[in-house]
């Protein structure tokens, strides 16, 4: 599998990162490369194997229900690049 | 006074005890000497302020009797452990400025047992590298050099400010992380010791993530011993963290016992690459000789799945990568650009905030998982990683640890793999199958190459059995005798 310039934009555009458009070529090429390296696992049987979802077996935790921090809005808020009464501030999102 | 930086953590814990010198003093001598070595570019940031009131508050309880375990011993902290009300930015633009009200729980375990924080230590942007050349501050620079030669070396990645720092002596030692390779690989290239711990054994809490089923902090540190103290600190279950385990750790210094008579080492076949450089086949077969001339039997086994590990590692990683870095978004902390509506400053603080590697394995990431490539990639490499560890968990019938070069190369040069990704890739090579699996491993030095540069060797152990690992790598650099220093050039 391999992918276009159209596919670059669009994953970009998934991914939420503003490309330029000398970044597209340069990309389509390197995820390229990359992509056709990793079709060599495509020699592995891999018929009757479950995919691996964690490393170490272990039961699931389990806690009680029930609130164990907050009222911390300042520490919460302290790092935002825009904000106001304890409220981060982002662009209009709604007209 | 001699120079109090040349003391390993073990020695300047019992000079301390005995007041040879005191935590002000020695804490003092490393910040002198991290101002002269700037030019190594290990830290991004030091803190020299609280470093010393730290100290003066561990000369109070050593004189008080009330000493706790890394009492007064001076630490330098990756970059990706959150510090609190100290800078943490994953040596990334899009954190700028990021303070975190919190400590990381291994640096909180750190600090509760009396360790002092020189700094935070310079690496690859959100550990995205195998050379420290993807740092928004910059690439650090190998304390070692070639024999005869002026020429930068990298000092590995992800954490080459944590390897290079314990090498040149900017520390005592030093938290680093490893998701497939990262504290391993820094090690073996700057002649220092680097053990990644059993998926579990450290709180991921408060690590800035990057792929969260491969993520495992360690540390790295002048020897084996010094290594065994520093992750026994490190080491616990939390609350706070679901996959840290709850299990007791053991007192790794205390396995330091050099016996490993009947000790059952594995060699895997498949870790014999095409090309790999003769000096490194060379060290390998020496390594297995020290440990047979102490009684360990040596034997061959087989890894099969060994050359799938790497590509399918760069199908988990960046998937994973993607989505834990989708919260950069201009909004709650770091960097801002703005745009004409929220979507373009996401797209604009992203774009700004990101650097070139860290946007490629988010790229590569959220292609893998888009819809129709799901079960194509993302599921067939997990199905991989389940083969991977099938691998191991046959070989840990036969034997009780596997006997690895750490990497296919010494330090390499200043952008010399920088334009083709895969090379870069391929230094992990050795190391990224034991994060598959979710294996402790350690890189302990064997000795120097032609060219004066040091060589590692990797053991790979049994889940949660790092103790018997710390044994096997003590042995092998008791044999190694490797005393070598970087000459001091900076």
């Amino acid at each position: 599998m391999s992918v276009d310039q159209a596919t670059v934009r669009r994953i970009a555009s998934l991914a939420r990162l503003k490309l330029e458009d000398e970044d597209v070529p340069r990309l389509e090429g390197e995820l390229n490369a990359i992509l056709k390296w990793i079709e060599m696992l495509n020699e592995v049987d891999v018929s009757g194997v479950e995919p691996l979802t964690s490393v170490v077996e272990m039961e699931m935790k389990m806690r009680d229900d029930e609130v164990t921090d907050g009222h911390i809005p300042e520490a919460i808020v302290a790092n935002a690049p825009a904000g106001e009464d304890h409220f981060f501030m982002v662009p209009k999102v709604v007209e | 006074m001699s120079d109090l930086t040349q003391f390993t953590i073990a020695e300047a814990r019992d000079r301390l005890a005995k007041k040879e010198f005191s935590a002000v003093e020695l804490t003092s001598a490393y910040l002198k000497a991290m101002e002269a070595a700037r030019a190594l570019n290990a830290y991004v940031v030091e803190t020299p302020d609280q470093a010393l009131a730290t100290a003066a508050e561990a000369d109070r309880r050593l004189a008080a009797g009330t000493a706790r375990p890394l009492e007064g011993i001076p630490l330098g902290i990756k970059d990706l452990f959150a510090t609190k009300g100290v800078h943490t930015q994953a040596a990334s633009h899009v954190l700028d400025h990021f303070k975190p009200p919190y400590d990381a729980t291994v640096a909180a375990n750190l600090f509760d047992d009396g360790a002092v924080m020189l700094g935070k230590l310079n690496m690859d942007e959100f550990a995205m590298g195998s050379s420290n050349e993807t740092s928004w501050y910059g690439p650090v620079i190998n304390p070692w050099r070639a024999r005869g030669s002026n020429a930068d070396l990298v000092p590995g990645g992800s954490s080459g400010g944590s390897a290079a720092a314990v090498a040149a002596h900017l520390c005592a030692g030093a938290t680093a992380t490893d998701t497939g390779g990262s504290i391993r690989q820094p090690a073996a290239l700057t002649g220092t010791v680097g053990i990644k711990p059993t998926y579990g054994r450290c709180s991921r809490w408060g690590i800035v993530a990057f792929a969260s089923s491969l993520d495992q902090a360690g540390p790295i540190a002048r020897d084996v011993r010094d290594a065994a103290i520093m992750l026994k600190s490190m080491a616990s279950h939390d609350p706070k963290d679901t996959t840290s385990v709850d299990r007791p750790v053991p007192d790794y210094e205390a396995a330091l016992t050099g016996d490993i008579r009947g000790l059952r080492v594995g060699i895997p076949k498949e870790y014999r690459i095409d090309g790999m450089p003769e000096e490194i086949d060379r060290l390998w077969q020496q390594g297995a000789e020290w440990l047979k001339a102490r009684g360990a039997e040596v034997v061959e086994v087989s890894l099969p799945h060994t050359k799938y590990a790497l590509p399918a590692y760069y199908i988990v990683a960046p998937a994973e990568a993607s989505s834990n870095l989708a919260r950069y978004d201009g909004v709650r902390y770091g960097l801002r650009v703005p745009g004409d509506d929220i979507t373009s400053m996401y797209e604009n603080s992203r774009a700004a905030g990101f650097g070139t590697e860290v946007k490629r394995r988010i790229m590569i990431g959220t292609y893998v998982l888009s819809a129709g490539y799901y079960d194509a990639y993302y599921v067939r490499a997990q199905k991989i990683r389940t083969l991977i560890k099938q691998d191991f968990d046959k070989a840990w019938g036969q034997v009780d640890v596997i006997l690895t070069p750490a990497t296919p190369n010494a330090a390499f040069g200043l952008q010399e793999m920088t334009a083709d990704p895969v090379q870069m890739y391929l230094n992990d090579i050795f190391t990224v199958t034991v994060n598959m699996a979710g294996l402790p491993g350690i890189a302990v030095p064997g000795g120097l190459n032609a060219e004066g540069l040091p060589l590692a060797l990797q053991l790979i152990g049994k889940p949660f059995d790092e103790a018997t690992l710390f044994r096997a790598a003590q042995a092998i650099e008791e044999d190694a005798g490797f005393t070598a220093r970087p000459q001091r050039w900076w």
